[in-house]
């Protein structure tokens, strides 16, 4: 049972992790270790704190107004909760989909081409492989190839998420977060995003919060069961949803509440 | 006995019916009110612009080309151009200074600090448009025509000092609708861009600034249209000769400084008199090109 978890080096390691909003403590006393190239799922009920959780990694929860936190998350043995970091590089390392593909209204190929640009790559011939490379990772470059010039904007919802997810590998992070990257799609949208979950997870350890619990079971290979901002159980997937040890994760997965 | 479903939204528009109308009949009365007198204001200017052309048979070529202003000489010249010209000139040069600035303020309370951005620059923002033209005028009398004078070789009234006058005018009117445009953008384009590693300036520059630029360019064509009707504070300051300038630092004139300076001493039917509204037909009709462009600029608005 521990085994598929202590095989992988750990890419983050939180310790005792609190975080507050103002006054209202909305995670306590975190502890969590996400390994390399899995996936880690994080479910449980609405208001638990699984946000909150997954933008602390790459710190875009500080730009909420009165947030403070104590303790420690550790990203490659750098405490980015202490240290003096750069969030530039550590956001370059650290990708993030959001709930809903959130395209910018330029041009397919500079939607993708956006990260590498602003890091430095200026030349044409080394950004067109970089945009072809992340759109066929992305299983987009055969619907998009033809109008790579044509604005985003008017891309489906799936293929705006598929080329957000796109635009985020383009920058080769090695942690991608997913907030609910599937919630406003279609099942079959849907379907398309947790294949390419479980192809992307050989280059990179991907993060995601899912309040779809079958989702969660499907694809990931960690899964950690948050409520009331605490993390209540968080183990390997299979025995999480066949076994799980505390009577609120039974509860939980079992449909009896949330 | 429970009603129907069909009973009971018949029973409810009966209900209200009285009321609907009269609401219906009210708003459309004052739709009605602002067709009419837009219409009204339209055709007889235009009736009474072209009269200077129709019955007093100046050519509208000379109207449009010439520089020759004398409507009371001997050998009477009816050329425009220079006030035309005068026109456009300080209003594309206010909206030259004005927009920079504008736009840099509506990005400093949207992106930089929104919080006390917002409660300093807004009240500012305010006061500009509370203060009436005149007293812009009047300032700009009192203060910059002098200084102009002592740094240059000329009276100080000047294109320069109409613009800055203007500049300060506009610069609440494309502030306030470039913040909208900055404050209409989704969060999800900011979080998009940080979340990639990007700068708050890249974001602003790479992704802001061109996703709400439709809007912002209408902010400076309104902006630029405000310029351009402005008469009052103009008149005061830019020196109000018929020659055409040649520098920044000449005087010079606008249609509507030449139209308040000349419409109370000319006769009505006069030719002078005819050639002035002419001019307001002018005004009329590049204010509807500003028009035309903002709708064209908000129908390619991306967000």
């Amino acid at each position: 049972m521990t085994e598929t978890i202590t095989e992988h080096k750990t890419v983050f390691d939180v310790k005792d992790m609190n975080l507050w909003y103002g006054n209202t403590q909305a995670l306590k006393n975190l502890n969590l270790e996400i390994p390399e190239n899995q996936v880690t799922a994080i479910i449980g009920p609405s208001g638990c704190g699984k946000s909150t959780f997954i933008k602390t990694l790459n710190l875009m929860i500080t730009r909420v107004p009165g947030v403070h936190m104590s303790g420690d998350i550790l990203f490659n043995s750098q405490n980015i909760l202490k240290d003096r970091i750069d969030l530039v590089n550590l956001r370059k390392q650290i990708g993030m989909i959001f709930q809903k593909g959130n395209p910018f209204p330029q041009s397919v190929y500079d939607n993708v081409a956006y990260g590498p640009r602003i890091h430095g790559v200026k030349k044409k011939k080394q950004l067109d492989e970089i945009v072809e490379s992340s759109l066929k990772d992305v299983a987009l470059w055969d619907e998009v190839k033809d109008r790579l010039n044509s604005s985003a904007l008017g891309l489906s919802g799936g293929q705006q998420q598929r080329l957000c997810i796109a635009r985020t590998i383009a920058t080769k992070p090695r942690v991608v977060l997913m907030d609910e990257p599937t919630s406003a799609l279609d099942p079959v949208s849907t379907l398309r995003i947790e294949q390419l979950i479980s192809e992307l997870k050989n280059q990179y350890t991907i993060v995601i919060v899912t309040h779809n619990m079958q989702q969660a079971a499907r694809i990931s290979d960690q899964t950690a069961f948050f409520l009331h901002g605490e993390i209540i159980e968080s183990t390997d997937t299979g025995s999480l949803f066949s076994v799980p040890v505390d009577r609120r994760t039974e509860d939980y997965i079992s449909g009896r509440f949330g | 006995m429970a009603l129907s479903a069909r009973d009971r939204l018949i029973k409810s528009k009966k209900n209200n019916s009285y009321g609907e109308l009269r609401g219906k009949i009210l708003v459309t009365l004052c739709a009605l009110i602002m067709i009419t007198a837009t219409i009204s204001v339209t055709v007889f200017l235009t009736t009474k612009g072209l009269q200077s052309f129709l019955v007093n048979s100046v050519s509208p070529i000379e109207f449009l080309t010439s520089t020759n202003w004398n409507p009371l000489g001997d050998n009477p010249g009816y050329g425009a151009f220079p006030f035309i010209f005068g026109s456009l000139a300080v209003t594309f040069l206010s909206a030259l200074i004005a927009a920079p600035i504008g736009i840099g303020g509506a990005i400093f309370m949207s992106e930089i600090a929104p919080s006390w951005g917002k409660k300093v620059l807004q009240p500012v923002i305010e006061l500009l448009v509370g203060i009436p033209s005149v007293v812009y005028g009047f300032i700009g009398l009192t203060v910059l025509v002098p200084f102009i004078r002592e740094y240059s070789s000329g009276t100080g009234f000047s294109i320069l000092a109409g613009t800055i006058v203007l500049s300060i005018m506009i610069l609440p009117t494309i502030t306030t609708i470039a913040t909208d445009a900055m404050g209409s953008l989704p969060n999800s384009l900011r979080e998009g861009s940080l979340a990639l590693g990007a700068t708050r300036w890249q974001t602003i520059k790479k992704v802001l600034i061109p996703a709400a630029l439709p809007s912002l360019l209408t902010a400076v064509v309104l902006g630029m249209a405000r310029a351009f009707g402005e008469a009052l504070a103009v008149q005061m300051v830019i020196g109000n000769v018929r020659a055409l300038p040649s520098s920044l630092l000449d005087p010079s004139a606008t249609l509507t400084t030449i139209i308040t300076l000349n419409m109370g001493h000319t006769t009505y039917g006069s030719i002078e008199n005819n050639t002035l509204w002419s001019m307001g037909l002018i005004l009329l009709i590049i204010s509807f090109v500003f028009i035309l462009i903002v709708r064209y600029l908000s129908s390619r608005r991306k967000i």
